[in-house]
């Protein structure tokens, strides 16, 4: 659909929420705590942090949860039962105030459940998500969303986008039939488009290279000697991946006894050096450099390659919050050189 | 395609066959009759089997697509999960998932002799396959099967090993490593290599399909190369960790290669163009 504009006051957000909720949707945004913000679920638009730059942790789990339950068992010698999720159950969820970038990433991670075999758990609760993503007004040095092919003020992938204008109220870009439905749901509170250049209300984040020429370059370095140096300092602690919002890798595990009990699907990282270790105890990937590599080749050439889709949308999240501070776009400028 | 992918089939321990120390047999069906009758499989792939509770690992199927009465695969005890599988009873039940992967292109190998070359634990993968192309003897040629174990032990379906040594229309040859032999052995006293090697196979009008430890495949394919097989002419199947077995969990790759998705069944000429990530 063509996408429409129109405007909301900045106090109409609160009739707005009321009106969701009545609908029967959890609103999650991203709150301030202390110096950090997450993504929590919020009752008013008071509790909102407008002016943040990026999420500790990505909004990833509201489609891909930390643990995903797959089904309860039990089993007896004479009736065995598989009791499956009832995949209606899930929460309609209207995510507020995510930035472009991470709303591209869902794409991502949306080929990854769909490749092939489709994962219904991921679908239902992606079918039950609504995205009101929000433009991003400031940036940092962590940031590279534009080198990454994502503008900051991207309207893919939101059902509705937000501008936050000078004078405190939104402009709202209404891109999906999803969308449509959350305007006419508070249809009075949408006033005709306020005709303004949006591009004034968006930050301007730098090219720093050509991703392809990156994916091509990667095409030869396997045996580079360059991962050994970039991940002498790795600790493999996880942490790029846990809040990174296109890492998708998971273990599954059981919890029970061998006639009842339940599994899961739970999230997992390539860092980690049993991810791929045999129980012969041979590991195709036994030696930190060798998973640092394959993370970045995953996301910039395996991925691109396999999938057509970019398995980094340049959040910088990685970079913020290892513990080391290995800088991912550090890597990916010295490997363009 | 199920519903729910993560979903296994519930399937009933019907036999039990001990092969070797710490080496069983299960031959499985399926508990609800209709999902046996639709189930079907090619050989090379591979399946998710789960002691419930313990988790689930993954092995290929080891019986052939010809005969459906049964799902049968064969596992040593190794981790946690095939030391639960190991512990079961005939009349238990497990999970089981797939088939997923690949398979082996055993309609293009017609009019042709056929390798085989299997080391240790490798030849359950091997078996479905084997008996695959014996069910249809009549679109291969000369079939030979080279297959080495540590000891004597160790070699696993020794009842099938004694019919394939019966029959007219196989040539088996068996081997043990150095020292594993026993004071009645008849057979090859080598490591697989060496043993293949010595009977100097033709490269003519065949294809070799080789499974194996790492080591084993590694010093196999150079025996094959001097004998001039072709690296499209030999395949291999890949064992690498996995946790869902259809391109998601994000383990099994080989570079931009999926083992569960694009193998487990790959050509030494894929291999080849391959990084070692296996």
């Amino acid at each position: 659909m063509e996408i429409q504009k129109k405007l909301l006051k900045n106090d109409s957000l609160d009739k707005l929420f009321a009106q969701l909720k009545s609908a029967g949707k959890i609103i999650i945004a991203p709150v301030r705590k202390g110096d950090q913000t997450y993504f929590c679920r919020v009752e008013s638009a008071s509790e909102i942090d407008f002016d943040y730059i990026q999420t500790v942790k990505s909004a990833k789990e509201i489609v891909f949860p930390r643990i995903e339950k797959l089904f309860d068992y039990k089993i007896e010698q004479d009736s065995q039962k598989i009791s499956e999720t009832d995949l209606e159950k899930f929460s309609e969820i209207v995510l507020f105030g995510i930035h472009p970038c991470d709303i591209i990433a869902f794409r991502a991670l949306k080929t990854v459940f769909t490749w092939d075999y489709t994962d219904n758990y991921f679908i239902a609760r992606q079918n039950k998500l609504t995205i009101i993503g929000l433009s991003c007004a400031k940036h940092d040095e962590y940031c590279f969303c534009t080198t990454m092919g994502i503008d900051p003020g991207e309207t893919a992938g939101s059902d509705i986008l937000f501008t936050k204008l000078s004078t405190g109220d939104f402009l709202a870009e209404i891109v999906t039939e999803k969308g449509k439905t959350i305007v006419d749901i508070g249809t009075e509170l949408f006033l005709p488009d306020p005709v303004v250049n949006k591009l004034d209300y968006i930050t301007k984040v730098p090219l720093l290279f050509e991703v392809k020429e990156l994916s091509k370059k990667l095409e030869n370095m396997f045996e580079s000697p360059v991962w050994d140096e970039m991940s002498l300092r790795c600790l493999g602690c996880g942490a790029c991946a846990y809040v990174c919002p296109v890492c998708s890798c998971f273990d599954i595990q059981d919890e029970g006894k061998i006639y009842s009990g339940c599994r899961y699907r739970c999230w997992d990282s390539c860092g980690f050096g049993q991810f791929t270790l045999h129980t012969s105890g041979h590991n195709p990937r036994e030696e930190q450099f060798q998973r640092w590599r394959q993370r970045i080749m995953h996301k910039f050439l395996y991925q691109p390659d396999r999938q057509q889709v970019m398995g980094c949308v340049g959040c910088g999240r990685c970079s913020r919050a290892c513990p080391v501070d290995m800088n991912i776009l550090e890597h990916l400028l010295s490997l363009t050189i | 395609m199920r519903d729910n992918i993560y979903k296994p089939y519930l399937m009933r321990i019907e036999k039990i066959t001990s092969e070797a120390p710490e080496v069983k047999t299960f031959q499985l069906k399926f508990i609800n009759e209709d999902e046996g009758k639709n189930f079907s499989f090619k050989a090379g792939q591979f399946a998710e089997y789960s002691a419930m509770g313990e988790g689930e690992c993954t092995f290929c199927i080891a019986s052939s697509p010809t005969r459906m009465d049964f799902i049968e695969c064969t596992f040593r005890r190794a981790g946690k999960v095939t030391t639960a599988l190991i512990g079961l009873n005939e009349g238990d039940i497990i999970g089981f998932r797939g088939p997923y992967g690949n398979i082996f292109p055993i309609d293009d190998w017609k009019g042709k002799n056929l390798l085989f070359i299997a080391g240790g634990i490798a030849l359950p993968p091997m078996r479905c396959v084997i008996w695959n192309c014996l069910d249809l003897r009549n679109n291969f040629k000369d079939v030979t099967i080279v297959y080495g174990a540590r000891t004597v032990a160790d070699l696993v379906y020794k009842h099938e090993l004694k019919e394939w040594q019966e029959r007219t229309d196989v040539k088996l040859i068996i081997t043990v490593d150095p020292g594993g032999e026993t004071p009645d052995w008849k057979g090859e006293i080598g490591f697989v290599p060496t043993v293949l090697d010595k009977i100097a196979p033709s490269s003519e009008n065949t294809i070799a399909i080789v499974c194996g430890p790492p080591i084993m495949i590694k010093y196999t394919f150079p025996v094959l190369e001097k004998y001039k097989f072709k690296a499209e002419d030999i395949f291999t199947t890949l064992e690498n960790r996995m946790k869902c077995g259809f391109g998601k969990c994000g383990r099994c790759n080989v570079g931009k290669y999926f083992v569960c998705k694009d193998g487990p069944v790959f050509t030494y000429a894929q291999l080849k163009s391959l990084p070692a990530e296996y």
